[in-house]
């Protein structure tokens, strides 16, 4: 017996609801961010299973660009982090409230 | 056989993700999304989706993790700063993301995607397929992507060597 298409999706969108709770729930930017990366390779893995499903290669060929956009972000996000860390000397979200005031 | 096998990489999956979000330390946090890539990578396989498998392994649990504890170790967070449960802000963040996951399941129920049985493609010429899709149909897309990679570059370049130059004339 093969899992169906409404499990894989069904596991998509619990893995993309975790990764969201994630970036609204944690403080730390380095958790937050991976957070988000959770929600990137949630929304990859429905790609899959529905070009699997339907027999396209459409959906594979475009997890190609979610992989290559995933890792541009996560430098540029990573640099960002540590240019914050020397300015601020904190990566706490509640800390960087500079914009508030 | 090939459910249990879904049943257990989902576990491992979900598990680990939870791990990711709810861990006090930020090393942890990286380890714990690196088990839940090589259980997406598992489901990967299970889909006939080799060579995203082997690309997902390579480059987010090679590279993406990897970089992710360097960066914990550069900023040195380990330990110190608990984990905080604010009783408002965590359960705004449960009924949002309940919320959202009730929705994604009726889209999904209303759609009926339940009856199809899996298409199976050729695991030999899949490789042939990718590249032949790659450069003639998303030719563009790939061109588009190359020069985002180079932008990113240049601004990390950018950003890293401001904050250096910014500290001596502090």
């Amino acid at each position: 017996m093969t899992p169906t298409l409404d499990a894989y999706v069904i596991l998509s969108s619990a893995l993309f609801a975790i990764g969201f709770f994630g970036v609204l729930v944690r403080r730390n930017t380095l958790v937050v961010f991976m957070c988000l990366e959770l929600m990137l390779v949630a929304a990859t893995l429905a790609l899959v299973a529905f070009s699997r499903f339907n027999g396209t290669e459409d959906g594979d060929i475009f997890v190609f660009f979610i992989l290559t956009v995933a890792a541009a972000e996560v430098a540029v996000g990573l640099a960002i982090i540590v240019a914050l860390f020397r300015t601020r000397q904190t990566v706490q979200v509640d800390q960087l409230d500079s914009l508030k005031h | 056989m090939e459910h249990a096998a879904f049943i257990s990489l989902s576990v491992l999956t979900l598990a680990c993700a939870l791990g990711v979000v709810l861990s006090k330390n930020a090393v942890n946090g990286a380890m714990c999304l690196l088990l839940c890539l090589a259980g997406i990578a598992g489901l990967f396989v299970q889909l006939h989706a080799y060579l995203l498998a082997f690309l997902l392994v390579l480059v987010y649990a090679g590279a993406v993790v990897a970089l992710f504890l360097f960066i914990v170790m550069l900023l040195d967070m380990q330990g110190g700063q608990p984990w905080r449960f604010r009783r408002l802000q965590s359960l705004a963040g449960f009924v949002a993301a309940a919320l959202l996951i009730t929705g994604l399941n009726l889209i999904a129920e209303r759609g009926r995607l339940g009856d199809g049985a899996p298409v199976g493609h050729e695991v030999g010429s899949s490789l042939k397929l990718y590249a032949y899709q790659l450069f003639t149909t998303y030719l563009l897309p790939v061109q588009v992507m190359g020069f985002l990679l180079l932008i990113s570059m240049l601004g990390v370049i950018v950003l890293s060597r401001r904050a250096a130059e910014g500290e001596p004339s502090k």
